[in-house]
Protein backbone atom coordinates (compact mmCIF):
# COMPACT_ATOMS: atom_id res chain seq x y z
CA UNK A 1 0.00 0.00 0.00
CA UNK A 2 2.86 2.40 0.75
CA UNK A 3 3.90 2.36 -2.88
CA UNK A 4 0.65 4.14 -3.71
CA UNK A 5 1.28 7.04 -1.40
CA UNK A 6 3.21 9.11 -3.92
CA UNK A 7 2.62 10.19 -7.48
CA UNK A 8 -0.57 10.82 -9.45
CA UNK A 9 -2.51 7.97 -7.87
CA UNK A 10 -2.13 9.45 -4.42
CA UNK A 11 -3.21 12.82 -5.77
CA UNK A 12 -6.30 11.28 -7.36
CA UNK A 13 -7.08 9.49 -4.15
CA UNK A 14 -6.77 12.56 -1.98
CA UNK A 15 -9.03 14.44 -4.39
CA UNK A 16 -11.53 11.61 -4.10
CA UNK A 17 -11.30 11.87 -0.30
CA UNK A 18 -12.01 15.58 -0.45
CA UNK A 19 -15.11 14.90 -2.52
CA UNK A 20 -16.20 12.28 0.03
CA UNK A 21 -15.69 14.74 2.87
CA UNK A 22 -17.77 17.37 1.13
CA UNK A 23 -20.78 15.23 0.24
CA UNK A 24 -20.75 13.64 3.67
CA UNK A 25 -20.77 17.08 5.26
CA UNK A 26 -23.70 18.11 3.04
CA UNK A 27 -25.76 15.03 3.89
CA UNK A 28 -24.93 15.44 7.59
CA UNK A 29 -26.09 19.04 7.49
CA UNK A 30 -29.35 18.05 5.79
CA UNK A 31 -30.00 15.41 8.46
CA UNK A 32 -29.24 17.84 11.27
CA UNK A 33 -31.65 20.36 9.76
CA UNK A 34 -34.39 17.74 9.37
CA UNK A 35 -34.11 16.43 12.92
CA UNK A 36 -33.65 19.75 14.68
CA UNK A 37 -36.02 21.89 12.63
CA UNK A 38 -39.15 21.12 14.68
CA UNK A 39 -37.41 22.08 17.92
CA UNK A 40 -35.96 25.18 16.29
CA UNK A 41 -39.42 26.14 15.03
CA UNK A 42 -40.87 25.84 18.51
CA UNK A 43 -38.14 28.07 19.96
CA UNK A 44 -38.48 30.71 17.27
CA UNK A 45 -42.28 30.71 17.50
CA UNK A 46 -41.92 31.32 21.22
CA UNK A 47 -39.74 34.33 20.40
CA UNK A 48 -41.85 35.72 17.53
CA UNK A 49 -44.56 38.35 17.79
CA UNK A 50 -48.04 36.94 17.17
CA UNK A 51 -48.15 38.69 13.79
CA UNK A 52 -44.90 37.00 12.73
CA UNK A 53 -46.23 33.59 13.81
CA UNK A 54 -49.11 33.78 11.34
CA UNK A 55 -47.04 35.22 8.49
CA UNK A 56 -47.27 33.37 5.16
CA UNK A 57 -44.66 32.67 3.89
CA UNK A 58 -43.06 32.11 7.32
CA UNK A 59 -40.56 34.73 8.39
CA UNK A 60 -37.10 33.31 9.00
CA UNK A 61 -35.48 36.53 10.17
CA UNK A 62 -37.38 38.44 12.79
CA UNK A 63 -37.04 40.73 15.78
CA UNK A 64 -37.16 38.39 18.80
CA UNK A 65 -39.41 39.27 21.70
CA UNK A 66 -39.72 37.85 25.20
CA UNK A 67 -43.38 38.89 25.51
CA UNK A 68 -44.70 35.31 25.47
CA UNK A 69 -42.30 34.16 28.16
CA UNK A 70 -43.27 37.20 30.19
CA UNK A 71 -46.98 36.46 29.71
CA UNK A 72 -46.47 32.85 30.73
CA UNK A 73 -44.56 33.91 33.83
CA UNK A 74 -47.12 36.51 34.86
CA UNK A 75 -50.11 34.22 34.49
CA UNK A 76 -48.56 31.94 37.07
CA UNK A 77 -50.23 28.63 36.21
CA UNK A 78 -47.36 27.54 33.96
CA UNK A 79 -44.76 28.57 36.53
CA UNK A 80 -46.69 26.66 39.18
CA UNK A 81 -46.92 23.58 36.97
CA UNK A 82 -43.17 23.70 36.36
CA UNK A 83 -42.59 23.83 40.12
CA UNK A 84 -44.94 20.85 40.51
CA UNK A 85 -43.02 18.99 37.81
CA UNK A 86 -39.73 19.66 39.59
CA UNK A 87 -41.13 18.50 42.94
CA UNK A 88 -42.64 15.33 41.49
CA UNK A 89 -39.82 14.37 39.14
CA UNK A 90 -37.04 15.05 41.66
CA UNK A 91 -38.82 13.21 44.50
CA UNK A 92 -39.71 10.25 42.29
CA UNK A 93 -36.13 10.06 41.03
CA UNK A 94 -34.59 10.31 44.50
CA UNK A 95 -36.91 7.60 45.86
CA UNK A 96 -36.29 5.39 42.83
CA UNK A 97 -32.53 5.57 43.41
CA UNK A 98 -32.82 5.07 47.20
CA UNK A 99 -34.99 2.00 46.70
CA UNK A 100 -33.56 0.72 43.44
CA UNK A 101 -29.80 0.93 43.94
CA UNK A 102 -29.58 -1.39 47.00
CA UNK A 103 -31.92 -3.87 45.28
CA UNK A 104 -29.74 -3.79 42.18
CA UNK A 105 -26.71 -4.58 44.33
CA UNK A 106 -28.39 -7.62 45.84
CA UNK A 107 -29.54 -8.80 42.41
CA UNK A 108 -26.01 -8.43 41.08
CA UNK A 109 -24.38 -10.34 43.96
CA UNK A 110 -26.76 -12.93 45.39
CA UNK A 111 -28.74 -15.87 44.11
CA UNK A 112 -32.07 -16.58 45.74
CA UNK A 113 -35.42 -18.15 45.09
CA UNK A 114 -37.79 -15.94 43.13
CA UNK A 115 -34.97 -13.96 41.60
CA UNK A 116 -36.10 -14.91 38.11
CA UNK A 117 -39.66 -13.75 38.83
CA UNK A 118 -38.46 -10.47 40.28
CA UNK A 119 -36.31 -9.99 37.23
CA UNK A 120 -39.20 -10.67 34.88
CA UNK A 121 -41.34 -8.18 36.75
CA UNK A 122 -38.65 -5.54 36.47
CA UNK A 123 -38.15 -6.01 32.74
CA UNK A 124 -41.85 -6.34 31.93
CA UNK A 125 -42.45 -2.86 33.30
CA UNK A 126 -40.80 -1.48 30.21
CA UNK A 127 -43.63 -3.04 28.18
CA UNK A 128 -46.75 -2.36 30.19
CA UNK A 129 -49.01 0.38 28.91
CA UNK A 130 -49.44 3.05 31.61
CA UNK A 131 -53.20 3.05 31.07
CA UNK A 132 -53.24 -0.39 32.74
CA UNK A 133 -51.83 1.16 35.93
CA UNK A 134 -53.63 4.49 35.57
CA UNK A 135 -57.16 3.06 35.84
CA UNK A 136 -56.80 1.28 39.20
CA UNK A 137 -54.44 3.95 40.54
CA UNK A 138 -57.09 6.60 39.91
CA UNK A 139 -59.68 4.63 41.88
CA UNK A 140 -57.25 3.86 44.71
CA UNK A 141 -56.06 7.49 44.91
CA UNK A 142 -59.67 8.65 44.93
CA UNK A 143 -60.51 6.35 47.84
CA UNK A 144 -57.43 7.51 49.75
CA UNK A 145 -58.23 11.16 48.94
CA UNK A 146 -54.86 11.47 47.20
CA UNK A 147 -56.17 12.83 43.90
CA UNK A 148 -54.44 16.05 42.88
CA UNK A 149 -51.57 15.49 45.30
CA UNK A 150 -47.85 15.28 44.62
CA UNK A 151 -47.68 12.07 46.60
CA UNK A 152 -49.97 10.09 44.28
CA UNK A 153 -47.89 11.05 41.26
CA UNK A 154 -44.59 10.36 43.01
CA UNK A 155 -45.82 6.89 44.01
CA UNK A 156 -47.10 6.02 40.56
CA UNK A 157 -43.83 7.22 38.99
CA UNK A 158 -42.00 4.62 41.07
CA UNK A 159 -43.61 1.98 38.82
CA UNK A 160 -41.17 2.90 36.07
CA UNK A 161 -38.46 4.68 38.11
CA UNK A 162 -37.50 1.75 40.34
CA UNK A 163 -37.27 -0.84 37.51
CA UNK A 164 -35.21 1.55 35.40
CA UNK A 165 -32.74 2.24 38.20
CA UNK A 166 -32.51 -1.43 39.16
CA UNK A 167 -31.85 -2.51 35.61
CA UNK A 168 -29.17 0.00 34.82
CA UNK A 169 -27.44 -0.36 38.19
CA UNK A 170 -27.29 -4.17 38.17
CA UNK A 171 -24.88 -3.85 35.26
CA UNK A 172 -22.89 -1.27 37.16
CA UNK A 173 -22.55 -3.39 40.33
CA UNK A 174 -21.59 -6.45 38.28
CA UNK A 175 -18.66 -4.42 37.00
CA UNK A 176 -17.36 -4.02 40.56
CA UNK A 177 -15.05 -7.02 41.11
CA UNK A 178 -16.37 -9.56 43.62
CA UNK A 179 -12.91 -9.77 45.20
CA UNK A 180 -13.36 -6.26 46.58
CA UNK A 181 -16.47 -7.45 48.46
CA UNK A 182 -14.80 -10.63 49.65
CA UNK A 183 -11.73 -8.83 50.96
CA UNK A 184 -13.90 -6.40 52.91
CA UNK A 185 -16.06 -9.21 54.30
CA UNK A 186 -12.98 -11.06 55.52
CA UNK A 187 -11.96 -7.88 57.31
CA UNK A 188 -15.28 -8.06 59.20
CA UNK A 189 -17.39 -5.58 57.26
CA UNK A 190 -21.14 -6.24 57.10
CA UNK A 191 -22.95 -6.27 53.78
CA UNK A 192 -24.35 -2.82 54.57
CA UNK A 193 -20.84 -1.46 54.99
CA UNK A 194 -19.67 -3.26 51.87
CA UNK A 195 -22.54 -1.75 49.95
CA UNK A 196 -22.52 1.80 51.27
CA UNK A 197 -18.79 2.33 51.74
CA UNK A 198 -17.35 0.41 48.79
CA UNK A 199 -19.86 -0.42 46.07
CA UNK A 200 -21.94 2.72 46.16
CA UNK A 201 -19.03 5.10 45.50
CA UNK A 202 -17.62 2.82 42.80
CA UNK A 203 -20.98 2.55 41.03
CA UNK A 204 -21.83 6.25 41.41
CA UNK A 205 -21.37 7.22 37.73
CA UNK A 206 -23.83 4.54 36.65
CA UNK A 207 -26.26 5.47 39.41
CA UNK A 208 -26.20 9.10 38.29
CA UNK A 209 -26.91 8.05 34.70
CA UNK A 210 -29.85 5.93 35.84
CA UNK A 211 -31.12 8.83 37.97
CA UNK A 212 -31.00 11.18 34.97
CA UNK A 213 -32.91 8.70 32.81
CA UNK A 214 -35.51 8.22 35.54
CA UNK A 215 -35.83 11.98 35.83
CA UNK A 216 -36.33 12.44 32.08
CA UNK A 217 -39.04 9.77 32.04
CA UNK A 218 -40.84 11.29 35.02
CA UNK A 219 -40.54 14.83 33.69
CA UNK A 220 -41.97 13.84 30.29
CA UNK A 221 -44.88 11.78 31.64
CA UNK A 222 -48.41 12.86 30.68
CA UNK A 223 -51.04 10.14 31.14
CA UNK A 224 -50.71 9.58 34.91
CA UNK A 225 -50.49 13.31 35.54
CA UNK A 226 -53.54 13.98 33.39
CA UNK A 227 -55.59 11.41 35.26
CA UNK A 228 -54.36 11.98 38.81
CA UNK A 229 -54.11 15.78 39.03
CA UNK A 230 -56.53 18.67 38.67
CA UNK A 231 -55.24 22.14 39.61
CA UNK A 232 -53.00 21.97 42.67
CA UNK A 233 -50.55 19.25 41.61
CA UNK A 234 -50.89 19.67 37.84
CA UNK A 235 -47.55 19.11 36.10
CA UNK A 236 -46.11 21.04 33.17
CA UNK A 237 -47.01 18.53 30.40
CA UNK A 238 -50.66 18.63 31.52
CA UNK A 239 -50.55 22.41 31.55
CA UNK A 240 -49.05 22.40 28.04
CA UNK A 241 -51.67 19.96 26.74
CA UNK A 242 -54.31 22.28 28.18
CA UNK A 243 -53.37 25.01 25.73
CA UNK A 244 -55.12 22.92 23.10
CA UNK A 245 -58.53 23.23 24.71
CA UNK A 246 -60.79 26.23 24.41
CA UNK A 247 -61.11 28.69 21.56
CA UNK A 248 -58.25 30.51 19.89
CA UNK A 249 -54.96 28.76 20.45
CA UNK A 250 -52.32 31.06 21.91
CA UNK A 251 -49.37 29.83 19.90
CA UNK A 252 -46.73 32.11 21.44
CA UNK A 253 -47.32 31.26 25.11
CA UNK A 254 -47.89 27.61 24.17
CA UNK A 255 -44.51 27.35 22.44
CA UNK A 256 -42.83 29.33 25.23
CA UNK A 257 -44.20 26.75 27.69
CA UNK A 258 -43.07 23.92 25.43
CA UNK A 259 -39.57 25.38 25.27
CA UNK A 260 -39.38 25.67 29.06
CA UNK A 261 -40.47 22.04 29.44
CA UNK A 262 -38.07 20.70 26.84
CA UNK A 263 -34.98 22.66 27.89
CA UNK A 264 -33.98 20.62 30.98
CA UNK A 265 -34.61 17.21 29.40
CA UNK A 266 -32.64 18.07 26.29
CA UNK A 267 -29.70 19.19 28.41
CA UNK A 268 -29.89 16.03 30.52
CA UNK A 269 -30.24 13.85 27.42
CA UNK A 270 -27.12 15.40 25.90
CA UNK A 271 -25.26 14.71 29.16
CA UNK A 272 -26.19 11.00 29.07
CA UNK A 273 -26.34 10.70 25.28
CA UNK A 274 -24.05 7.68 25.31
CA UNK A 275 -26.36 5.82 27.69
CA UNK A 276 -29.74 6.82 26.32
CA UNK A 277 -30.07 3.78 24.06
CA UNK A 278 -28.97 1.49 26.88
CA UNK A 279 -31.71 2.97 29.04
CA UNK A 280 -34.40 2.74 26.36
CA UNK A 281 -33.60 -0.89 25.55
CA UNK A 282 -33.18 -1.90 29.21
CA UNK A 283 -29.54 -2.67 28.58
CA UNK A 284 -30.07 -5.11 25.71
CA UNK A 285 -28.24 -2.77 23.34
CA UNK A 286 -25.07 -1.24 24.72
CA UNK B 1 -26.83 -27.78 52.67
CA UNK B 2 -29.11 -25.50 54.58
CA UNK B 3 -28.94 -21.98 53.25
CA UNK B 4 -28.57 -19.30 55.86
CA UNK B 5 -30.71 -16.29 55.11
CA UNK B 6 -28.62 -13.16 54.96
CA UNK B 7 -31.02 -10.75 56.65
CA UNK B 8 -28.91 -7.72 55.91
CA UNK B 9 -29.08 -8.54 52.18
CA UNK B 10 -32.82 -9.01 52.52
CA UNK B 11 -33.07 -5.57 54.11
CA UNK B 12 -31.38 -4.04 51.06
CA UNK B 13 -33.80 -5.56 48.60
CA UNK B 14 -36.95 -5.51 50.73
CA UNK B 15 -37.89 -1.85 50.07
CA UNK B 16 -37.88 -2.46 46.33
CA UNK B 17 -40.01 -5.58 46.67
CA UNK B 18 -42.46 -3.85 49.00
CA UNK B 19 -42.78 -0.84 46.69
CA UNK B 20 -43.19 -2.98 43.60
CA UNK B 21 -45.93 -4.96 45.33
CA UNK B 22 -47.65 -1.81 46.56
CA UNK B 23 -47.58 0.34 43.45
CA UNK B 24 -47.32 -2.41 40.82
CA UNK B 25 -49.01 -5.63 41.82
CA UNK B 26 -51.73 -4.27 44.09
CA UNK B 27 -53.16 -1.87 41.45
CA UNK B 28 -53.03 -4.74 38.98
CA UNK B 29 -55.10 -6.99 41.25
CA UNK B 30 -57.39 -4.03 41.82
CA UNK B 31 -57.81 -3.63 38.05
CA UNK B 32 -58.63 -7.31 37.66
CA UNK B 33 -61.24 -6.96 40.41
CA UNK B 34 -62.77 -3.88 38.78
CA UNK B 35 -62.78 -5.59 35.39
CA UNK B 36 -65.11 -8.24 36.86
CA UNK B 37 -67.58 -5.66 38.14
CA UNK B 38 -70.18 -3.36 36.75
CA UNK B 39 -68.46 -0.07 37.56
CA UNK B 40 -69.71 3.15 35.97
CA UNK B 41 -68.54 6.26 37.79
CA UNK B 42 -71.28 8.37 36.24
CA UNK B 43 -74.00 6.03 37.45
CA UNK B 44 -73.19 5.33 41.10
CA UNK B 45 -76.80 4.27 41.75
CA UNK B 46 -76.17 1.10 39.70
CA UNK B 47 -73.71 -0.10 42.31
CA UNK B 48 -70.56 -2.08 41.65
CA UNK B 49 -71.68 -5.69 41.68
CA UNK B 50 -69.68 -8.54 40.19
CA UNK B 51 -70.78 -9.43 36.69
CA UNK B 52 -68.37 -12.26 35.99
CA UNK B 53 -66.72 -12.13 32.61
CA UNK B 54 -69.43 -9.97 31.10
CA UNK B 55 -67.13 -6.96 30.63
CA UNK B 56 -64.63 -9.10 28.79
CA UNK B 57 -67.37 -10.46 26.56
CA UNK B 58 -68.63 -7.01 25.69
CA UNK B 59 -65.08 -5.81 24.99
CA UNK B 60 -64.42 -8.76 22.70
CA UNK B 61 -67.72 -8.04 20.93
CA UNK B 62 -67.07 -4.30 20.76
CA UNK B 63 -66.21 -3.34 17.17
CA UNK B 64 -64.70 -0.05 18.43
CA UNK B 65 -62.13 -1.96 20.48
CA UNK B 66 -61.11 -4.09 17.52
CA UNK B 67 -61.04 -1.04 15.30
CA UNK B 68 -58.71 0.72 17.73
CA UNK B 69 -56.41 -2.32 17.64
CA UNK B 70 -56.59 -2.36 13.85
CA UNK B 71 -55.74 1.36 13.77
CA UNK B 72 -52.81 0.66 16.06
CA UNK B 73 -51.65 -2.05 13.65
CA UNK B 74 -52.06 0.36 10.73
CA UNK B 75 -50.01 2.92 12.61
CA UNK B 76 -47.32 0.28 13.17
CA UNK B 77 -47.22 -0.52 9.43
CA UNK B 78 -47.00 3.17 8.56
CA UNK B 79 -44.21 3.96 11.01
CA UNK B 80 -41.94 1.05 11.91
CA UNK B 81 -40.82 -0.07 8.41
CA UNK B 82 -40.03 3.55 7.54
CA UNK B 83 -38.18 4.04 10.82
CA UNK B 84 -36.16 0.87 10.26
CA UNK B 85 -35.24 1.73 6.66
CA UNK B 86 -34.31 5.34 7.44
CA UNK B 87 -32.64 4.27 10.67
CA UNK B 88 -30.41 1.73 8.93
CA UNK B 89 -29.57 4.10 6.08
CA UNK B 90 -28.68 6.95 8.41
CA UNK B 91 -26.68 4.58 10.63
CA UNK B 92 -24.70 3.32 7.63
CA UNK B 93 -24.10 6.90 6.61
CA UNK B 94 -22.93 8.05 10.05
CA UNK B 95 -20.76 4.94 10.37
CA UNK B 96 -19.10 5.81 7.06
CA UNK B 97 -18.35 9.44 7.93
CA UNK B 98 -14.62 9.91 7.60
CA UNK B 99 -14.27 12.98 9.78
CA UNK B 100 -14.71 11.54 13.27
CA UNK B 101 -15.77 14.70 15.11
CA UNK B 102 -18.69 15.01 12.68
CA UNK B 103 -19.86 11.44 13.27
CA UNK B 104 -19.62 11.91 17.05
CA UNK B 105 -21.49 15.20 16.78
CA UNK B 106 -24.28 13.50 14.79
CA UNK B 107 -24.62 10.75 17.37
CA UNK B 108 -24.99 13.26 20.17
CA UNK B 109 -27.49 15.40 18.26
CA UNK B 110 -29.66 12.39 17.46
CA UNK B 111 -30.68 12.05 21.11
CA UNK B 112 -32.53 15.38 20.99
CA UNK B 113 -35.69 14.23 19.15
CA UNK B 114 -35.86 11.14 21.39
CA UNK B 115 -35.73 13.24 24.55
CA UNK B 116 -38.25 15.91 23.60
CA UNK B 117 -41.34 15.57 25.80
CA UNK B 118 -43.96 13.72 23.70
CA UNK B 119 -46.63 16.17 24.83
CA UNK B 120 -44.56 19.01 23.43
CA UNK B 121 -43.92 16.98 20.27
CA UNK B 122 -47.70 16.93 19.85
CA UNK B 123 -47.85 20.72 20.27
CA UNK B 124 -45.05 21.22 17.73
CA UNK B 125 -46.96 18.94 15.36
CA UNK B 126 -50.01 21.20 15.71
CA UNK B 127 -47.83 24.14 14.75
CA UNK B 128 -45.95 22.59 11.82
CA UNK B 129 -48.97 20.81 10.32
CA UNK B 130 -51.33 23.76 10.70
CA UNK B 131 -53.32 24.10 7.49
CA UNK B 132 -53.10 27.89 7.22
CA UNK B 133 -49.66 28.91 8.37
CA UNK B 134 -47.84 25.63 9.09
CA UNK B 135 -44.32 25.08 7.85
CA UNK B 136 -45.17 21.76 6.13
CA UNK B 137 -47.82 23.31 3.89
CA UNK B 138 -45.36 26.11 3.16
CA UNK B 139 -42.86 23.48 1.94
CA UNK B 140 -45.62 21.96 -0.21
CA UNK B 141 -46.39 25.36 -1.68
CA UNK B 142 -42.72 25.72 -2.67
CA UNK B 143 -43.20 22.52 -4.69
CA UNK B 144 -46.40 23.95 -6.18
CA UNK B 145 -48.50 21.40 -4.31
CA UNK B 146 -51.87 22.33 -2.81
CA UNK B 147 -52.24 22.86 0.94
CA UNK B 148 -53.32 19.77 2.87
CA UNK B 149 -55.72 19.82 5.80
CA UNK B 150 -53.43 17.55 7.79
CA UNK B 151 -55.39 17.44 11.01
CA UNK B 152 -58.82 17.96 9.49
CA UNK B 153 -59.20 14.81 7.41
CA UNK B 154 -59.15 11.27 8.85
CA UNK B 155 -56.61 9.80 6.41
CA UNK B 156 -54.23 12.73 6.60
CA UNK B 157 -54.48 12.86 10.40
CA UNK B 158 -53.22 9.27 10.54
CA UNK B 159 -50.40 10.21 8.16
CA UNK B 160 -49.58 13.20 10.37
CA UNK B 161 -49.20 11.21 13.59
CA UNK B 162 -47.17 8.63 11.65
CA UNK B 163 -44.84 11.33 10.30
CA UNK B 164 -44.40 12.89 13.72
CA UNK B 165 -43.68 9.50 15.31
CA UNK B 166 -41.18 8.74 12.55
CA UNK B 167 -39.41 12.04 13.20
CA UNK B 168 -39.12 11.24 16.91
CA UNK B 169 -38.16 7.56 16.74
CA UNK B 170 -36.00 7.18 13.62
CA UNK B 171 -33.05 8.58 15.64
CA UNK B 172 -33.57 5.83 18.21
CA UNK B 173 -33.43 3.14 15.52
CA UNK B 174 -30.37 4.86 14.07
CA UNK B 175 -28.52 4.82 17.39
CA UNK B 176 -29.37 1.15 17.97
CA UNK B 177 -28.10 0.28 14.49
CA UNK B 178 -24.93 2.32 14.96
CA UNK B 179 -24.12 0.35 18.09
CA UNK B 180 -24.53 -2.82 16.01
CA UNK B 181 -22.21 -1.52 13.32
CA UNK B 182 -19.52 -0.55 15.81
CA UNK B 183 -19.46 -4.17 17.06
CA UNK B 184 -17.87 -5.27 13.77
CA UNK B 185 -14.15 -5.70 14.33
CA UNK B 186 -11.59 -4.20 12.00
CA UNK B 187 -10.45 -7.70 10.94
CA UNK B 188 -13.95 -8.73 9.91
CA UNK B 189 -14.38 -5.48 8.01
CA UNK B 190 -11.16 -5.92 6.07
CA UNK B 191 -11.75 -9.59 5.33
CA UNK B 192 -15.29 -8.73 4.23
CA UNK B 193 -14.05 -6.04 1.92
CA UNK B 194 -11.68 -8.46 0.22
CA UNK B 195 -14.41 -11.04 -0.14
CA UNK B 196 -17.51 -9.00 -0.89
CA UNK B 197 -16.11 -5.69 -2.13
CA UNK B 198 -18.30 -2.66 -1.46
CA UNK B 199 -21.96 -1.83 -1.79
CA UNK B 200 -24.87 -4.24 -1.46
CA UNK B 201 -22.85 -7.40 -1.19
CA UNK B 202 -20.79 -5.97 1.60
CA UNK B 203 -23.89 -4.76 3.43
CA UNK B 204 -25.73 -8.10 3.25
CA UNK B 205 -22.76 -10.37 3.88
CA UNK B 206 -20.78 -8.40 6.45
CA UNK B 207 -22.84 -5.67 8.12
CA UNK B 208 -26.43 -7.00 8.11
CA UNK B 209 -25.77 -9.92 10.51
CA UNK B 210 -24.57 -7.44 13.12
CA UNK B 211 -27.76 -5.40 12.76
CA UNK B 212 -30.04 -8.36 13.45
CA UNK B 213 -30.12 -8.26 17.29
CA UNK B 214 -30.74 -4.51 17.19
CA UNK B 215 -33.51 -5.00 14.64
CA UNK B 216 -35.21 -7.60 16.86
CA UNK B 217 -35.00 -5.27 19.85
CA UNK B 218 -36.36 -2.37 17.81
CA UNK B 219 -39.32 -4.38 16.52
CA UNK B 220 -40.36 -5.58 19.97
CA UNK B 221 -39.81 -2.24 21.71
CA UNK B 222 -41.56 -0.22 19.01
CA UNK B 223 -44.53 -2.63 19.17
CA UNK B 224 -44.72 -2.14 22.93
CA UNK B 225 -44.28 1.63 22.64
CA UNK B 226 -47.02 1.90 20.02
CA UNK B 227 -49.38 -0.10 22.25
CA UNK B 228 -48.49 2.41 25.00
CA UNK B 229 -48.61 5.47 22.79
CA UNK B 230 -50.89 8.10 24.27
CA UNK B 231 -49.43 11.55 24.88
CA UNK B 232 -48.28 12.65 21.42
CA UNK B 233 -51.52 11.50 19.77
CA UNK B 234 -53.71 12.87 22.56
CA UNK B 235 -52.22 16.34 22.16
CA UNK B 236 -51.93 16.31 18.37
CA UNK B 237 -55.35 14.93 17.36
CA UNK B 238 -57.25 13.86 20.52
CA UNK B 239 -57.87 10.67 18.55
CA UNK B 240 -59.73 12.62 15.89
CA UNK B 241 -61.10 13.72 13.60
CA UNK B 242 -63.89 11.41 14.73
CA UNK B 243 -62.04 8.36 16.00
CA UNK B 244 -59.68 8.17 13.02
CA UNK B 245 -56.46 8.32 15.04
CA UNK B 246 -57.73 6.73 18.25
CA UNK B 247 -55.02 4.17 18.96
CA UNK B 248 -55.73 1.51 21.57
CA UNK B 249 -54.31 3.35 24.62
CA UNK B 250 -56.13 6.54 23.62
CA UNK B 251 -59.38 4.59 23.26
CA UNK B 252 -59.05 2.94 26.67
CA UNK B 253 -58.28 6.31 28.22
CA UNK B 254 -61.48 7.71 26.68
CA UNK B 255 -63.61 4.81 27.92
CA UNK B 256 -62.08 5.10 31.40
CA UNK B 257 -61.81 8.84 31.88
CA UNK B 258 -64.33 10.47 29.55
CA UNK B 259 -67.08 7.85 29.52
CA UNK B 260 -66.04 6.75 33.02
CA UNK B 261 -66.91 3.11 32.50
CA UNK B 262 -64.22 1.68 34.75
CA UNK B 263 -65.35 -1.94 34.43
CA UNK B 264 -65.13 -2.00 30.64
CA UNK B 265 -61.94 0.09 30.55
CA UNK B 266 -60.27 -2.22 33.08
CA UNK B 267 -61.21 -5.28 31.05
CA UNK B 268 -59.71 -3.61 27.97
CA UNK B 269 -56.59 -2.72 29.92
CA UNK B 270 -56.17 -6.30 31.18
CA UNK B 271 -56.47 -7.63 27.62
CA UNK B 272 -53.86 -5.09 26.53
CA UNK B 273 -51.69 -6.14 29.45
CA UNK B 274 -51.75 -9.75 28.28
CA UNK B 275 -50.48 -8.59 24.90
CA UNK B 276 -47.70 -6.60 26.60
CA UNK B 277 -46.66 -9.57 28.74
CA UNK B 278 -46.35 -11.78 25.67
CA UNK B 279 -44.08 -9.14 24.15
CA UNK B 280 -41.91 -8.79 27.22
CA UNK B 281 -41.57 -12.58 27.43
CA UNK B 282 -40.30 -12.60 23.87
CA UNK B 283 -37.89 -9.79 24.68
CA UNK B 284 -36.51 -11.59 27.72
CA UNK B 285 -36.13 -14.84 25.75
CA UNK B 286 -34.11 -13.07 23.10
CA UNK B 287 -31.94 -10.78 25.16
CA UNK B 288 -31.56 -12.05 28.71
CA UNK B 289 -31.19 -15.76 28.14
CA UNK B 290 -28.65 -16.23 30.91
CA UNK B 291 -30.87 -14.61 33.52
CA UNK B 292 -34.01 -16.59 32.90
CA UNK B 293 -32.22 -19.94 32.97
Amino acid sequence: MTANDTGPRALRRSRRHTVTYIWQAVVALALILAFLMPVYWMLTTALKTTADTFAVPPVLVFQPTLEHFRAVYQEGTVAKSLVNSVIVAVSATALSVLIGAPAAYVLARFNFRGKGDLWFWIISNRFISPIVVALPFFLIARDLRLLDSHLALILVYLTFGVPLVVWLCVDQFRAVPREVDEAATVDGATIWQVFFRINLPLAMPGIIVSAILAFITAWNELLFALVLTRAEARTAPVEAANFMTGFGIRWGPMMATGSLIVLPVVIFALVVSRNLVRGLTMGAIK
Amino acid sequence: MVKRINWRAVSLIAPAVVVLLAVGIYPLLFAIDVSLRQYQLTKPYLGTDYVGLQNYLSVLNDPLFWQSLLRTATFFVLTVPAQVIFGVLIALFIDSIRWRPLSLFMRVLLVIPIAVTPTVVGLIGRLLFNRDFGFINYLLSLLNLPAVSWLGEPGWAMVTIALVDTWQWTPFVTLVMISGLTMISQDVLEAGQLEAGHGWHFFWRVQAPYLLPGLTAVLILRTADILKLFDMVFVLTRGGPGVSTELVSVYIQRVGFRIFDMGIASAQAILLLILCIVLSRAYIRLFYREVEA
